[in-house]
Parts: structure tokens; C-alpha cells; sequence
């Protein structure tokens, strides 16, 4: 158990600068999401803290000490690989053992360790399987008991569920989050997947090109999303972007008029979270109908603006208003409006 | 789902097939029936008639103790040209697979001397340890080594292996570099977290990993070293001294074609495709077990 410090830390690739100066502080353990879309630098950070590829600038502590001149054995870290990564030609109590055993651990004290830790993630029954004989589900197992055996300090996952099916997916993202609860070891989780950031994380770091959008708790991400990266990366179905423009103390997008909280002028982006919208007679807000997506806990609607901007609402329930017909009236509380600079993306207010 | 074509009448695939039945009936079937054959025969000094004798050329053989020391010569020669191609070839690949700059100009130049035949590889050898001009016997002289593979029979099975060896570790280093950059990057890393350096991880993680290649080049060179190591030894010991450098296969060729006795030749040839044969078979039943697919 530990904590891990990000001091400004970059990654350089050639000339392409692939991470560009990420901090962070991890709480001893606290889980923390790395969530972005591919090719933003999140597993390349994962990686240097593993210590799998080489940090060009700033500095890694763990557990308070410099660790990035460290081989990755002497860090004291386990990880999750995507593909899991077992050894194929060893047994699942093997594959578990084999860090305790080049620890130079005693046979007895490796077997039972292995077999605590086969009855925490119920593989007991597995041991003596060789990889190719288990389940896409087993296997990811596997991989979490051997991260586990060695009680390292601190757990890395590299996107460890996206290879499994949607169902089994939702299961093993609870039993990751127990697991880690319960044996109380620090992790840092990369993701793609938005939903797995918002269920998974104590906190979160929204990456994109390199650069950490925004570092928060998932409800702090959602609710007051520092850039329009993170505003639109978060949430589903993700929030609409209008342009708008603040006038004589209102927000005009088009011929409507929004109350402006910010007082700011000028054009600026406009962000409204689909499911924040409420039908109303006298909302200012109207949307020509396309197409609804009856969920039925709630109804999307798709359509567009007077302004021509596509535009989604999420209603509560069953919904038929304006479907097929055209148009539907929307309002939406103040609280729930993020303002956001038209060029630098950043937050307003 | 597999698919299959199949043919309704015989003719068309009887043409397809035509080709590699003539090559194997031209090359192989021919030449082993006739070698069975002639075994059988004892031609008189001259070649002009023989006489038939039945299994007596392999009785001959089997008490000939220069035939079982040969048997001996060649397991031993197989055993070191086997190890002596096998190992370098894995080492240089191994640090082949860790370069990151300029890999592809050392791969290519590791590849070169397998382009080389083993009879031009034999004689370039030669030169070098020729004990008159060679400029490896001569240094080695300089150093107060008294290099003579003419009358030293260690000396002379060394330089066949070496010789025999040098051109195969290309080869072999390709297959292995193949083999290891099939390596998944993220068990090796997975191992590396686990604790494991790098010739830990080497020795059980990789190798055992490599296995299925590792298998297929044994038998491969070793098929070689019984075959057509031919050339080298016949350029550079012709089987001597004392006979220290003849294997079986060298053997049949001398007796034949140099000692004019065609019954024997035969009969060793015919032994020596038992033998290969046989080892195959005990390759595949026995190792591939242990092998890791």
C-alpha cells in the first residue's frame, strides 16, 4: 500500500510528444480511472508508472520515494494486462506462483498463497488448468490473482475488461472494485469506456492528446466538466454543443434566449446534457423531432435546432411528444447550463 | 467451415497430382529401389558382373569395425554441428531481437552465409586453417598453438563442425528471430513485473515458448549434419585423418566411388535412410510431447 505521485511527468517518443506534463497525487489506496479515447497517452502513462517504458521528464514517486530510474520488478507494482498476458505453457497455480517463486519464496508458503488467493477470486477448481483451457472470464481472473498473490503495492490495469463480453464485463467491474475495497491497495485503471470511469473510480483523469482534461471524482467531472473535452467525454448519451452568444445579460442561441448565470459576452459554447432537458410548453429551447429511441426507463429524441445544430433529449419515460410531427419545447434549469470559451474550450464560470 | 473442391472424374486430379508423383518416382522411389537392390549384390572388382549374396553386404557391415566406428564418428559429428548451429543461432538472435536501431542492416548481414554452399564454405575454411597458408593456423602458430588438422584428429572433427556449423546458424537465427518477435511483448513484460530478469525470463518464459521451433530445427539440423555436411568433409578432410572425419554418409560415397565396392554402398545407404528415418519417428513421439504448441 501506497501512494503515487505524478510530478509533471512527459513522455517523448522521437519528436512527438505523446504525454505533455501529467500531475497527479494518488491518495494511498484510492482507485484512480485513466479514461480517454485511443491514442491519447493513457496506457503510455500507465506504462511509465509500471515502468515498461521510460519517463522523458518529471518524476514518479511511489510510496514517497523516487522510483523512475527503477526496474519495473523493484517497484513493487502487479498489473492487468489487456490480453492478460498469462504465461500459456504454465498452470493457472503457475502462472499465480511465479512471482512469489522468483521471490525466492519457500514451495508451501507459494502454494498457499496461491490457493488463498485462488478461493478470493474462485479458481480453486481451475489450478491445474493450463490458459487455453479457460474462459475469456477465467483467464481475467487468472491475471487478477496473479497481481494479488504478491500483495503489491500498488495495482495497474490496462484496459482489463475490453476483451470480455458486455454482460461479464459489468460483473467483473464489481468484483474489481470489491477486490480493491477490500484489500485496500492503490490503483490506477486505464479505460476507454466512460461508464467503467464513472462506476469504478474514487477519482478520475480525463486525458485527451496527452494532456489530463480535467482530475476530479466522477460526480465532479459531470457535474462541473473543467473543458468541453471532458463535458463531451463523459455522460451518455454525451451532452450537446450549441454555439450561443451572450447579449444584453441573456443567452442567445438563434431566436431563443437563455438566462446567462456567467454574465459573459461574446460567442462562447453552449453545453446542455441531454437528460437535464424538460419538456415545457413555454421553454425556450425548440427542437424539430427526427427520431426517438424508446429505452423504456426514457426516450431519446433526436433532432435539430432552429440554428441547424443536432440537438438529443433524454426524457423520462415513455414519450411521444412531437415525435414524427416536429416540433418540441424544452427548458432546462440554470444549474444544469455549462458555459465554455468558443476557442480554448475551457470552463466559464 | 473447411472447404473442400471436390472432382468428379479421376482424370484431372490424377494431372495434378502427376507432377509430384514423377518427381518423387524419378528422384526418390527410383534410386532407393535400385540402392535396395544393388545391396543385395556383390559386383566383382572390375564392375563388370556381381553376384548375388542376400543379406551378406549387411552382415559384412554389422562386423566391419570401421562401419560401427563410423556410426560412432557420426553421432558425435551430428551432436556438436547439431548444438554448434543451434546455440549461437539463438544467442545472436536473441540480441538481434533487443536492437532497436539499425536491426534490419545486422539481420541481413546474420543471414548472409547461408547464401554460401556448403563445399565453397568448406574450402573457405580451409584456407583459413590450411596448415601451409591458413591465417588462422599461422596466428595460432604465432601463439604457440601447433595447429595441424591433417594429422590431429580432433583438430580435424573441430574444423568439419565449425565448418559445417558456421553457414546453418544463419539459417537457424532466422527461424529463431521469427519465433521470438512472435513473442507476445506483454507476457515478457508480464514476467518483468513478476520479478523475472532478463535471462530468467529468458529460461522460462521464452524458451519454453520457442519450443515448437526449437523442435522443428533439431530434427531439421540434424537431417542436415547426417546429409549434407557431404560437401565440407570432402573438401576439407576427405573423411580423414584416419578416418576421424568419415560419417556414415561420407562412408557410402568413399566405399562406393573411391573403394569401387557397390554391394556395401548400397547397403549403407539403405541403413543410413533407416536410421534418419527412425530418429525422425523417435523426434516426433517422444520430444514433440514435451513441446508446447
Amino acid at each position: 500500500m501506497a501512494t503515487v505521485t505524478l510530478d509533471n511527468i512527459t513522455k517523448r517518443f522521437g519528436r512527438d510528444e505523446v504525454i505533455k506534463g501529467v500531475s497527479l497525487d494518488v491518495a494511498d489506496g484510492e482507485f484512480i480511472v485513466i479514461v480517454g479515447p485511443s491514442g491519447c497517452g493513457k496506457s503510455t502513462l500507465l506504462r511509465m508508472v509500471a515502468g515498461l517504458e521510460t519517463i522523458t521528464s518529471g518524476d514518479l514517486r511511489i510510496g514517497g520515494v523516487r522510483a523512475n530510474d527503477r526496474e519495473p520488478m523493484d517497484r513493487d507494482i502487479a498489473m492487468v494486462f489487456q490480453n492478460y498476458a498469462l504465461y500459456p505453457h504454465m498452470s493457472v497455480a503457475q502462472n499465480m506462483g511465479y512471482g512469489l517463486k522468483i521471490a525466492g519464496l519457500p514451495r508451501a508458503e507459494i502454494a498457499a498463497k496461491v490457493a488463498d488467493a485462488a478461493r478470493l477470486l474462485q479458481l480453486t477448481e481451475l489450478l491445474d488448468r493450463k490458459p487455453r483451457q479457460l474462459s475469456g472470464g477465467q483467464r481475467q481472473r487468472v491475471a487478477m490473482g496473479r497481481a494479488i498473490v504478491r500483495a503489491p503495492s500498488v495495482f495497474l490495469f490496462d484496459e482489463p475488461l475490453s476483451n470480455l463480453d458486455a454482460k461479464l464485463r459489468v460483473q467483473m467491474r464489481l468484483e474489481i472494485r470489491e477486490l480493491q475495497a477490500k484489500l485496500g491497495i492503490t490503483a490506477l485503471y486505464v479505460t476507454h469506456d466512460q461508464v467503467e470511469a464513472m462506476t469504478m473510480a474514487d477519482r478520475m483523469i480525463v486525458m485527451n492528446a496527452g494532456r489530463a482534461e480535467q482530475i476530479g471524482t466522477p460526480l465532479d467531472v459531470y457535474e462541473r466538466p473543467a473543458t468541453l473535452f471532458a463535458a463531451q467525454f463523459i455522460g451518455s448519451p454525451s451532452m450537446n454543443v450549441v454555439n450561443a452568444e451572450g447579449r444584453d445579460g441573456a443567452l442567445h442561441l438563434g431566436e431563443a434566449a437563455l438566462p446567462n448565470s456567467t454574465g459573459h459576452a461574446g460567442p462562447v459554447k453552449l453545453g446542455l446534457r441531454p437528460e437535464h432537458l424538460r419538456p415545457d410548453p413555454e421553454g425556450p429551447i425548440t427542437m424539430q423531432v427526427q427520431l426517438a429511441e424508446p429505452l423504456g426507463a426514457n426516450t431519446l429524441l433526436h433532432g435539430r435546432l432552429a440554428t441547424g445544430d443536432s440537438f438529443t433529449a433524454s426524457l423520462p419515460g415513455v414519450h411521444t411528444a412531437g415525435q414524427g410531427s416536429g416540433a418540441l419545447r424544452l427548458s432546462v434549469a440554470a444549474e444544469h447550463m455549462h458555459l465554455f470559451d468558443a476557442h480554448s474550450g475551457a470552463r466559464l464560470g | 467451415m473447411e472447404k473442400r473442391v471436390t472432382f468428379k472424374g479421376w482424370l484431372l486430379p490424377l494431372c495434378l497430382i502427376a507432377p509430384q508423383v514423377f518427381i518423387s518416382a524419378v528422384f526418390f522411389f527410383y534410386p532407393a529401389g535400385q540402392a535396395i537392390w544393388q545391396s543385395l549384390f556383390i559386383p566383382d572388382p572390375f564392375g563388370l558382373s556381381s553376384r548375388f549374396v542376400g543379406l551378406g553386404n549387411f552382415e559384412y557391415l554389422l562386423g566391419d569395425s570401421y562401419y560401427r566406428a563410423s556410426f560412432i564418428t557420426t553421432a558425435i559429428f551430428s551432436t556438436l554441428v547439431t548444438l554448434a548451429a543451434m546455440i549461437p543461432a539463438l544467442f545472436l538472435a536473441v540480441m538481434a531481437d533487443r536492437l532497436v536501431k539499425s536491426a534490419g542492416a545486422y539481420r541481413t548481414l546474420l543471414i548472409w552465409p547461408y547464401a554460401v554452399a556448403p563445399a565453397v564454405a568448406g574450402v573457405l575454411w580451409l584456407f583459413m586453417f590450411n596448415t601451409r597458408v591458413g591465417v588462422v593456423a599461422w596466428y595460432l602458430g604465432q601463439l604457440g598453438y601447433d595447429w595441424n588438422h591433417v594429422l590431429n584428429q580432433n583438430e580435424a572433427m573441430g574444423l568439419v563442425v565449425v565448418a559445417s556449423a558456421w553457414g546453418r546458424i544463419s539459417y537457424n537465427f532466422l527461424f529463431f528471430l521469427a519465433a521470438l518477435q512472435a513473442v507476445p511483448r506483454s507476457i515478457i513484460e508480464a514476467a518483468a513485473i513478476d520479478g523475472a530478469r532478463f535471462w530468467r525470463r529468458f529460461f522460462t518464459i521464452v524458451l519454453p515458448l520457442l519450443s515448437p521451433t526449437t523442435f522443428f530445427l533439431l530434427v531439421v539440423n540434424i537431417v542436415y549434419a547426417f546429409f549434407e555436411t557431404f560437401g565440407v568433409i570432402h573438401t576439407i578432410t576427405s573423411g580423414g585423418p584416419q578416418q576421424a572425419t568419415t560419417i556414415l554418409v561420407y562412408k557410402v560415397f568413399s566405399d562406393g566411388f573411391v573403394g569401387q565396392d557397390l554391394g556395401s554402398s548400397a547397403a549403407q545407404s539403405v541403413i543410413l535412410l533407416l536410421v534418419v528415418g527412425l530418429l525422425t519417428v523417435l523426434q516426433f513421439k517422444y520430444i514433440e510431447k514435451r513441446v508446447h504448441y
